[in-house]
């Protein structure tokens, strides 16, 4: 890992060689909640003056850059009985992704595991995935931030380059070649040993500021144990299947494909478009079966998928801790709330 | 400072395909989303429901590369309608042509049906696990079919019919509602008499013409004895099925290790990626549809 300091004035510079050069799409206010508090979400930007650095968190998943809600996998040409397949992984244009918070980045890395590194690596993923320059920064924990409990408030790999502010500077990390050699364009200082301390300080202060929390020892066997539970009835009878939890999840992959015909029966398109396990027709077979006809089943098998399932291939929870979907939750359920009642 | 990757670049990371080799879809991008087409060479009607298409692979370099093992299912496309996973159901030793049993229930099965010889469809796979009839040598194999189940059996009788010597005594169970619902009633008498293979049926319903066995699948064990040193069974049918005839399996004396069961679920993809085949740690796609039975008695919500 290679350490480096840089001023705010030289990082804007650099970050205007980037927006010179690629897409790039940073922080800025696009509107107000109901509590009148901004809300900040990841937009296009073409003149620096218009990121919000002071954001605190971005509202919607950057999911979205990678794996978009609808799109086209292949077309179908047809005619006079046959047809013929276009499959179009057409290169994607290169682009900057700027503040993504340690969940995110995270997150990016678990989808990884599935979409990049297991068995089929999937070619709509890595194209993008591969032609994005992930620029991450460090947060203030908010009071539905529970990450440190599922250890992702900290970044091992996955982005290009990691800030934190210290004064009027930033402590960067370097992870990648590509963003050590577009550092080389602007002045960077080595570390000093007061940097460092600073770095310390600021980390230990973070991790203190925590106020929800996950206890996941042990999870994956007290899960299979509670599996019957009425706690699971309870809080099925409060969720209301609309799947906003899945819409606002950082690591959320799963999908259904739909298929497109128009009205000439000449064009034919395969959609790929993102599904939710609350949804109810997430588990139907041809025939009208469902293997989970409930909503504290489909609720229940959500919390599998994330905490026990992925627990168990991957050796780690596929939940990054952002906190999103208990705020998106309509009826109000938290990760946190539900994994306590379960533990009881 | 222009960052970019051309997509060449993330291709040649995986392997090429070799010209003649098996497409990898695991080491080939490109191959991802690829469906080879394919002409329907022939429909017969099993029951009202059911029928069997016969397709067969236009493109001759690709025929040559498709094989299958029983148990396998592949993804079958009607382009503008939908793709569909679709259990094989001849035998494995047919390079390049697939039969599939297909019950009209759906959006796509119901345009299937409706569509004649000579029409062009597409297929993707090979996908999921086999039956691993390797393990079955100089053993018994029992197959417990019930309705629908019987489709990816039949590539297992294809299999152990053509490879006779390599198995003991080879009993196949098949159950269904109502006679009329028997699927492949005219091969019966080819495969009784085939050396060593026993069939037994039952229906649950019977109408006036029926002279055979009445009740459930597992009525069926008090016809018959199993030595439960040195027998393999494998099960296909609906969900309800599953967890009587295992017990019962276990019950005199197989072990869950020696039964392999066959799981259905309505894959998307069939390479792990939809997450709609999901049981616990596993994809029903990846690691099954083929699981053994201790497998499953392990994964919640797998039946």
């Amino acid at each position: 890992m290679i350490f480096k300091t840089i001023s705010k004035k030289d990082f804007n510079k650099f970050l205007e060689i980037l927006i010179e050069n690629n897409n790039f799409f940073a922080p800025q206010k696009i509107a107000k909640d109901k509590n009148k508090k901004p809300i900040y979400d990841l937009r296009e930007i073409k003149n620096i003056g218009d990121i919000d650095f002071n954001y605190d968190i971005i509202k919607y998943p950057p999911r979205r850059f990678f794996l978009p809600y609808r799109e086209v996998i292949s077309s179908f040409k047809i005619e006079n009985n046959t047809w013929e397949q276009n499959i179009g992984y057409e290169t994607k244009v290169p682009r900057v992704l700027l503040g993504l918070h340690p969940c995110d980045i995270n997150s990016l890395n678990k989808l990884d595991k599935v979409l990049l590194l297991g068995d089929y690596p999937s070619p709509y993923y890595a194209i993008r995935r591969k032609n994005t320059f992930i620029i991450g920064m460090d947060c203030e924990p908010k009071p539905f931030c529970f990450c440190r409990s599922v250890g992702t408030h900290t970044v091992q790999h996955g982005c290009d380059l990691f800030l934190i502010e210290i004064g009027d500077s930033y402590f960067m990390e370097i992870f990648s070649n590509i963003a050590f050699d577009f550092l080389k364009k602007v002045k960077t200082k080595d570390t000093t040993k007061a940097d460092d301390d600073e770095y310390k300080r600021i980390r230990k202060l973070k991790t203190e500021k925590f106020s929800a929390k996950v206890d996941v020892t042990d999870l994956t066997k007290i899960l299979d144990m509670e599996f019957q539970s009425d706690v699971w009835k309870e809080w099925g009878d409060r969720c209301l299947g609309c799947g906003s939890c899945a819409r606002v999840c950082p690591t959320c992959y799963c999908y259904g494909i739909e298929e497109k015909i128009d009205l000439k029966f000449q064009n034919a398109g395969k959609l790929k478009i993102l599904h939710a396990c609350t949804l109810v027709d997430f588990a139907e077979v041809a025939g009208g079966f469902n293997f989970r006809p409930e909503k504290h089943i489909r609720l229940k098998y959500r919390y599998y998928h994330k905490h026990r399932g992925f627990v168990e291939a991957y050796e780690e929870s596929l939940c990054v801790g952002c906190g999103r979907c208990g705020q998106a939750c309509l009826a109000g359920i938290t990760v946190p709330e539900v994994i306590s009642s379960i533990r009881e | 400072m222009e960052y970019s990757l051309k997509y060449q670049d993330v291709l040649s990371e995986s392997k090429k395909i070799k010209p003649g080799g098996r497409l990898n879809r695991k080491t080939d991008l490109g191959n991802f989303e690829k469906t080879f087409k394919s002409e329907i060479t022939g429909v017969i009607e099993l029951t009202p429901l059911e029928k069997l298409f016969q397709v067969q692979i236009i493109n001759h370099d690709e025929r040559e590369r498709f094989s299958f093992k029983p148990g396998q299912f592949l993804m079958l496309e009607v382009p503008g309608f939908g793709e569909i996973p679709i259990s094989i159901s001849s035998s494995p030793s047919r390079r390049g042509v697939v039969e599939l049993c297909i019950r009209k229930s759906g959006r796509v099965t119901n345009f299937l049906h409706k569509m004649q010889r000579g029409s062009h469809v597409g297929i993707k796979g090979p996908f999921g696990t086999c039956f691993p009839m390797e393990k079955f040598v100089n053993e018994n194999v029992l197959l417990i079919a019930g309705g629908l189940g019987l489709a990816p059996l039949r590539s297992a009788i294809y299999y152990v019919e053509e490879n006779r010597n390599m198995f003991k005594d080879i009993s196949i169970m098949y159950g269904t509602n109502v006679p009329g619902q028997m699927l492949f009633t005219y091969q019966y008498e080819t495969w009784k008499k085939i050396d060593g293979i026993k069939l037994f049926t039952i229906v649950q319903n019977p109408d006036k013409k029926w002279e055979g066995k009445v009740g459930l699948i597992t009525d069926l064990f008090e016809e018959i004895t199993i030595d439960a040193s040195n027998t393999h069974a494998i099960v296909c049918g609906p969900p309800v099925m599953f967890k009587f005839v295992c017990n019962k399996l276990n019950d005199i004396g197989i072990p869950m290790e020696k039964m392999f069961v066959s799981l259905e679920r309505r894959m998307h993809c069939g390479m792990g990626k939809c997450c709609r085949c999901n049981v616990g740690s596993t994809y029903t796609c990846l690691s099954g549809p083929v699981f053994d039975y201790w497998t499953v008695m392990n994964l919640k919500e797998a039946i």
